[in-house]
């Protein structure tokens, strides 16, 4: 190949890299490894990480433990999928193309708006793409933002707000939920409201009151939706919202520590060349026949460049291939039964937690979905690491978000979550709040 | 016949996996929600069978052109073999399966991961500072200009421009204006690399950074970066390496020496990813010591033998995705690193470079190259003698089709005139990259003796050239769209 080339030794090739650059003598680094010495590397790193196999987990804030379909796995791991790039060529890439096509069309039917593109990277930066669009079409950057959005939405909100694209306020929660109030008093120059369907304290919020408020002063209305939840909750789209987004990865993500996730982004088809994000359109072939085709892609950094909607490069492909295997799987009634199972199995466990002496619902009867605040009777890490010691992971105590909160915790109940493992937190919370039941002072004399 | 949509092959009552049946006594969705938030209509998702969409999705991802099946050789977007233990490592359920909320005593496995993999990025491009918390190239570029933003507004003043040279990717521009700067494009020099003259023209008291790729978008090594670099130090900015050609130089030279303060790598090209047909790709953002600070929260601690995040960083420009990033590829670029070891780093780029420079020897005297001697990794050919034949690069790459490769990038960098940007990757053999310079050669051949060929081309994949033009004017973006249209398309 070098005398091809036309040069005695490889090191010439690279002679146009000034000595003062080159990286002298090999990296300090370690040698490579044989395929098992990493196999065993990684499996040990992998044990001391507790996984929602071995232990019972509650946990949720966006990111939860649903039934992932084996049929599903075998789809994402083809390498015709996973070892594919963007479908520049849509000649040799329509299996790519007709998978972005079926998603957008699930995402428009679940949150009940018109159009929606080929996925973003995850919830948070959707909720940022939201706000630039809303800006972008009303030519104003004031926006409210509910604190029952994800707090670490609102932290990339914030993070994304400090280049002056948009400028955000918050609004309390009033019993867990959104009230409309600073709403209406809001003025007129507001490009928007941010809200969350059900937020993240779980609660379900009057999502047609808040668009009707938002609209009544002229702003936007930019929900965040739960998808699983959108199978038995109205869609924010049949209220009227100007943006549906949300967090993909409830559809057959594995939670993988959060992250590869895969935002989703839906808007009314009038406002459609203002969509930041890749998007997949029907056309016919010479032939006549029907294929798929990127479009509209003068949206685009890689066309319009510093005038783009959006500087995002690539959609979340694979992540999006799982959202539509999933939906396909499940279909309208088995997402109808994931999200019945999630109501109902997350209601019995609220229901026995109460019963506990000592121990509330923060919200009271709020209407909540799969998750909801237990208030304890003593700090809640406490409990968590109490019930680590069971194998239950047992909920996000809300100190780490709001160190005014210290007993509140965040439970999230999935269709995974059999009676015996709801049975089973009852018994450790119980057990535990026997235990905790006495003042901080008891507590610190006699340790149990 | 097109494979038909799910819409089309649902049969209500069709399903696919059931759940186990509801253990706690049922109360009814109504009872359990107000009426008025309950959705009233039927999610119109399909219906159908497992062994229905399994034949389905198996049967579109057959239309796909992956890098398991042949060379895929994309121009600035590093398209190398995916090996396999790597994604088997990131299914292990002590990765997949782990929440990103689960106390950090609870996640050592994956904090050490990530520090483990931080400390490799350290020592290969020679900067003190990580994160990889960007999902994509694209958010490390973002973050990076927020970041230079807090720098000087720290230092007194935000200031207002970007310098992007005009062989830029498209997303430094859209960045640059989506921070609120204004872009200074400065225009190439005739032998590919920025013009110095232009630099320091473009450089004034508002300058706040300037984003270089390097080896540039003709796979042209920046000679001049030292030079570059103490001009733009000089001016109180900062030099920002798009790291997308890194590919180019792991091991051999470092972008630390080179004087950058920050740099982006793409872990779906460089460190071998999957790149998913467009994401996951997983991003990572090295700085300078001094920029340390403002970088994204939270950031891994190591203390003892123990690993946490640390919160508390009162100059940290905040938090940039929902979690820490893409963990899952995270463990596949540790693990890429781990089998390649320091010498295989090296070794990588040394025969990405050696490839590219064998194919365009191969090619230099059918297509014209944009410029002579050797090339780093990929390396920029112009299709302007064909195009005078009648053939354009566009058609170059649809007859490549049908050979069963892929195309190279086209039309891109913008400075070239029907650009063909290749980069074969180390990962291809000399057979591999003899039949692609074999089927371009032909291609070069046929614009002569049957230009049509090539302007019909392709005729040999799943579906012939696509209007994009009717796709735009009449927009279907969904079944329901296509439903409405009726049965005409």
């Amino acid at each position: 190949m070098l005398e091809r080339i036309g040069v005695p030794r490889d090191e010439d090739l690279w002679a146009s890299i000034p000595a003062e650059f080159r990286v002298q003598g090999p990296l300090p680094l370690p040698a490579p490894l044989a395929e098992y010495e990493i196999a065993r590397r990684f499996e040990q790193w992998g044990e001391r990480n507790a996984d929602a196999g071995r232990y019972t987990c509650f946990l949720g804030g966006g990111i939860y433990d649903h039934f992932i379909p084996a049929a599903l796995r075998s789809i994402v791991s083809r390498s015709e999928y996973a070892t594919a790039y963007t479908p520049y060529q849509p000649e040799v890439a329509q299996g790519t193309l007709q998978v972005i096509f079926e998603y957008q069309s699930m995402i428009r039917e679940l949150t009940g708006m018109e159009v929606a593109n080929a996925s973003l990277y995850d919830g948070a930066t959707a909720a940022v793409e939201a706000a630039h669009f809303a800006a972008g079409a009303t030519g104003r950057k004031r926006m409210l933002c509910s604190a029952g959005v994800h707090p670490h939405t609102r932290e990339v909100l914030r993070t994304y707000a400090s280049a002056g694209g948009f400028h955000l306020e918050e609004i309390a929660l009033e019993n867990g939920r959104t009230p409309v109030g600073p709403i209406a008093k809001a003025g007129t120059e507001l490009a928007a409201v941010i809200w969350s369907q059900p937020n993240f304290e779980g609660v379900v919020e009057d999502g047609a009151a808040l668009t009707k408020a938002a609209h009544d002063i002229g702003a936007y209305s930019l929900a965040g939706a739960d998808p699983v939840a959108l199978a038995v909750l109205r869609p924010p789209g049949h209220d009227g919202a100007d943006v549906v987004f949300g967090e993909g990865q409830p559809l057959g993500v594995p939670m993988t520590y959060g992250g590869p996730l895969v935002g989703f982004f839906a808007i009314r088809k009038a406002q459609v060349r203002r969509l930041p994000g890749r998007l997949a359109g029907v056309t016919v072939d010479l032939d006549g026949k029907r294929g798929y085709v990127l479009t509209l892609q003068t949206r685009e950094q890689h066309i319009r460049r510093e005038r783009a909607t959006s500087n995002i490069c690539t959609n979340q492909g694979l992540m999006a291939l799982a959202n539509t295997v999933y939906l396909a799987l499940l279909g309208a009634e088995g997402l109808k039964d994931v999200a019945t199972q999630c109501l109902e199995r997350a209601h019995y466990l609220a229901d026995r937690v109460r019963e506990i002496p000592g121990i509330t619902l923060a919200h009271g009867d709020a209407p909540f979905f799969r998750e909801f605040v237990i208030r304890l009777p003593a700090p809640a890490e406490s409990f968590t690491r109490w019930a680590v010691d069971r194998k239950i992971l047992a909920g996000i105590p809300l100190a780490k978000f709001d160190r005014s909160r210290p007993n509140d915790l965040l439970v999230a109940v999935t269709e995974k979550r059999s009676k015996e493992d709801l049975d089973r937190y009852v018994e450790a919370l119980a057990s535990w709040a026997k235990s905790h039941a006495k003042s901080p002072k008891e507590e610190a004399a006699c340790p149990s | 016949m097109s494979e038909l949509t799910l819409s089309e092959l649902s049969v209500r009552g069709h399903r696919g996996p059931r759940l186990m049946p509801l253990d706690v006594p049922a109360r009814g969705v109504d009872r359990l929600l107000p009426a008025d938030r309950v959705r009233k209509d039927r999610a119109a998702l399909p219906e159908i069978s497992e062994p229905v969409a399994m034949r389905h999705f198996v049967n579109l991802s057959t239309l796909n052109h992956h890098i398991d099946k042949a060379i895929y050789p994309l121009g600035s977007c590093t398209m190398k073999y995916n090996p396999k233990l790597n994604d088997e490592m990131a299914r292990i359920p002590g990765f997949a399966a782990i929440h990103p909320l689960q106390p950090d005593d609870l996640a050592q496995g994956a904090l050490a991961v990530v520090a483990e993999l931080h400390e490799w990025l350290r020592v290969v491009m020679g900067m003190p500072g990580v994160t990889t918390q960007p999902a994509a190239g694209a958010q490390c570029e973002l973050t990076a200009v927020l970041m230079a933003r807090a720098y000087h507004r720290d230092h007194g003043d935000p200031r207002e421009e970007v310098i992007v040279p005009d062989s830029a990717h498209g997303t430094n521009p859209s960045t640059v204006h989506q921070v609120g700067y204004r872009v200074v494009q400065i225009p190439s020099g005739p032998d590919g690399c920025v013009d110095l003259d232009a630099l320091k023209r473009a450089i004034s008291p508002k300058t706040a950074a300037m984003m270089l790729t390097n080896p540039n978008t003709l796979g042209i090594f920046e000679r001049q970066v030292g030079t570059i670099a103490k001009l733009i130090h000089d001016a109180g900015a900062l030099l920002y390496l798009d790291g997308a050609n890194l590919n180019a130089m792991m091991g051999l030279a470092s972008p630390g020496a080179m004087g950058f303060d920050f740099a982006h790598i793409n872990l779906h090209k460089t460190f071998s990813t999957p790149h998913g047909g467009g994401g996951p790709g997983g991003g990572v953002l090295c700085v300078r010591e001094d920029l340390e600070p403002y970088l994204p929260l939270p950031v891994v601690e190591q203390d003892g033998d123990r690993y946490r995040w640390i919160y508390d960083r009162p100059k940290s420009i905040g938090r940039v995705h929902s979690y820490y990033g893409n963990f899952g590829i995270l463990v596949r670029a540790l693990c890429y690193m781990r089998s390649l070891g320091a010498s295989g780093i090296a070794e990588a780029s040394r025969e990405a470079i050696l490839n590219a420079n064998y194919l365009k020897a191969r090619l230099k005297d059918a297509y014209a190259p944009s410029h002579d001697g050797p090339c780093t990794h990929e390396f920029v050919l112009s299709a302007s003698r064909q195009k005078a034949r009648g053939v354009k690069a566009l058609d170059i790459a649809k007859r490549l089709l049908d050979f069963g490769m892929h195309a190279p990038t086209i039309y891109f960098p913008l400075i070239v005139e029907e650009a063909l940007m290749i980069e074969p990757t180390e990962t291809e053999t000399k057979a591999s990259l003899d039949a692609f310079a074999d089927a371009m050669l032909q291609i070069d051949r046929e614009s002569t003796e049957d230009p049509d060929r090539v302007r019909q081309a392709p005729t040999k994949t799943p579906v012939r050239r696509l209007d994009e033009g009717r796709a735009a004017r009449k927009l279907i973006l969904s079944w329901q769209d296509l439903e409405a249209e009726g049965a005409g398309i």
